[in-house]
């Protein structure tokens, strides 16, 4: 009969993966680069709202594309002069930080500016796993309904910026701001609420100028 | 579907510290999953049987203890339970606010021999 002994471990399951992202946020500070994790569901137009983004940015932006599988987007931004290189998960749902630790070292950072890391389109599983961000920036849309802060909680809580899309359509839609803006206070008491359009373009100048300031912070 | 690697994990780290303790295999894991973890027990115990085998872990029970999710109330500070699609706190007009509770996911102690 052998002895059976308890032994105490209180170790937390993701302690290992934060520890590499936070590798890799140091790594990144180093040359003047600021991480932001883009999240939000399938065709809410998070490569739409990098487009847009980068029409008002004066900082070098650096692009990740995180999707289970093609390399569409990442064809689309290179095409436009953005150095993107593409990570394909094949059925993950989530980025995490060891993918982007190994990426990082494949991205030529020849001057301080902004990395985008567009993550698989989930609103649930990107927001369990740092990746070493300074920034988490949430795209919803008008046309998913105005419940999600209240079924998805998590994502809206984590987001240091949300980003309301798609608003020229609201007048085609039961789209209930108020609604909306209560389920993200309750969870998110001062983050900010952009409206923008993808479509038309509007809002995005001040998207960017928010994100500068965010750049600006972490350069010596 | 995250379950998956996050089982390799659960069991690389028992077996490191059923190691580290010269234990031969590992009988239990004791875990703890908020129900706002994210993750879900039973696909970790599904998986965790698949995976375990042929490493320290293999056989060993997993006993996963669940924490309700509570939500703090901004006025009068009492903790609840949230319900659907509102959070009103029950006992004033308040709103309740995210708290750490039921949003824990660890590995509480292993047994070992």
């Amino acid at each position: 009969m052998h002895d059976i002994r308890k032994i105490d471990i209180q170790e937390g399951i993701l302690d290992e993966n934060d520890h590499i992202a936070e590798h890799v946020k140091e790594h990144m500070e180093e040359h003047g680069i600021l991480v932001v994790n883009e999240m939000g569901a399938p065709g809410v137009g998070k490569t739409t709202t990098l487009k847009n983004i980068f029409k008002h940015l004066k900082s070098k932006p650096y692009v990740i594309e995180g999707d289970i599988e093609s390399d569409l987007d990442t064809k689309d931004l290179n095409s436009l002069g953005i150095e993107t290189h593409q990570i394909n998960t094949y059925g993950a749902c989530h980025l995490d930080a060891p993918m982007i630790e190994h990426m990082t070292h494949h991205v030529h950072f020849t001057e301080p500016g902004i990395l985008f890391i567009e993550n698989i389109g989930n609103l649930v599983c990107p927001a369990e796993f740092s990746i070493g961000e300074h920034v988490k920036m949430l795209v919803s849309t008008v046309t998913e309904g105005s419940d999600k802060p209240y079924k998805y909680p998590l994502a809206f809580e984590k987001a240091d910026i949300i980003i309301l899309n798609k608003v020229d359509l609201i007048p085609y839609l039961d789209f209930d701001e108020e609604f909306f803006t209560k389920g993200v206070r309750a969870l998110n008491k001062d983050v900010p609420i952009f409206k923008v359009s993808g479509k038309t373009g509007e809002g995005f100048e001040e998207v960017a100028a928010w994100l500068e300031e965010k750049a600006a912070s972490i350069r010596p | 579907m995250h379950e998956l690697p996050i089982t390799q994990h659960i069991i690389k780290i028992a077996e490191k510290h059923c190691r580290d303790n010269g234990g031969s295999r590992v009988t239990k894991v004791n875990l703890v999953i908020g129900d706002y973890s994210g993750y879900v027990g039973d696909s970790v115990q599904m998986y965790f049987d698949i995976i375990s085998e042929g490493t320290l872990c293999e056989g060993a029970l997993v006993d996963i203890q669940h924490v309700e999710p509570k939500l703090r109330c901004n006025k009068c500070g009492r903790l609840f339970k949230k319900q659907l699609l509102t959070f009103d706190c029950p006992y004033c007009d308040g709103q309740g606010e995210m708290t750490d509770i039921g949003k824990e996911f660890f590995i509480d102690t292993i047994e070992i021999e």
